[in-house]
């Protein structure tokens, strides 16, 4: 019961702060509240015992991918780049489209009747075991994946001089 | 730690579904490109939501390996986004999307 409570709590602070990271007027701000989801959806894997993905939850994408953006909004600075919104025009279908798509899969969410159940909790070494055992292909193929992704955004970004 | 049954799963499920709506209501309104890329995450959000949750539910290891690798692959999608933004923003002195519109037919 005080798992269900907690859970519903977290729940609610990552769709808050998702709802305030998709309306802020201010890109700043924006990005911080997209931090408090992210951190919070940390809390959530902890809960559900996922305590590895948690910790690299955090160190990537609030380490990473938020220091990232806060980056690039202040290299992007302008007077116009910080103060956003969201233009009336495409509000209404933006908000449709959305409502549509959450529906259809509430609705089908709970018109399914979920097979299996009762996984048991994987520990680190398991996950670590299967890492480096079945999947080590596509672990190395990543790796190389990142090298290139950090090798493209700098040569993309880089200042040439004239 | 709680136990992933039937109930929990579902409102795990409901809640990736809610900030999967929200991450797409940000793509279809913003006008600015980080806030594109913000909406972008949401959805990644929630589809990692997703691969924990049914991987908790069966039990193995897989769901867990799963989003360890899509959120690598979000992290590379947004290194190489955001230095693309610096360069639309060098280039036409602006991140508006519609800066970026000489395709345009």
């Amino acid at each position: 019961m005080l798992g269900i409570v907690a859970l519903s709590l977290i729940a609610l602070c990552i769709f808050g702060a998702g709802l305030m990271a998709v309306r802020s007027g201010n890109l700043v701000h924006s990005v911080l509240w997209l931090a408090v989801a992210l951190a919070s959806t940390s809390a959530m894997y902890l809960v559900v015992g996922a305590t590895f993905l948690s910790a690299v939850q955090i160190i990537l994408y609030t380490g990473g991918v938020i220091t990232l953006m806060l980056f690039g909004v202040m290299l992007t600075d302008r007077n116009e780049t910080t103060k956003i919104g969201n233009p009336s025009g495409r509000r209404a279908l933006g908000a449709i489209t959305a409502l549509a798509m959450f529906g259809l899969i509430v609705a089908a969410v709970s018109q399914t009747d979920f097979l299996g159940g009762g996984g048991t909790l994987v520990d680190t070494q398991a996950l670590g075991r299967a890492l480096l055992t079945d999947h080590l292909l596509a672990f190395e193929a990543l790796s190389m994946l990142l090298l290139a992704a950090m090798l493209a955004a700098i040569v993309v970004a880089r200042r040439r001089d004239p | 730690m709680i136990p992933v049954n039937g109930e929990v799963l579902q409102l795990l499920l409901i809640l990736g579904a809610g900030l999967f709506a929200l991450g797409l209501y940000g793509v279809l309104t913003r006008k600015n490109t980080i806030g594109l890329l913000i909406g972008l995450e949401l959805m990644a959000n929630a589809v990692n939501l997703n691969l924990v949750a049914f991987g908790r539910y069966h039990g193995g290891t897989d769901g867990q390996v799963f989003t360890l690798f899509t959120i690598a692959l979000t992290v590379a999608e947004v290194a190489v986004g955001l230095a693309l933004v610096i360069l639309l923003h060098r280039s036409r002195r602006s991140t508006d999307l519609d800066a970026a519109a000489d395709l345009h037919g």
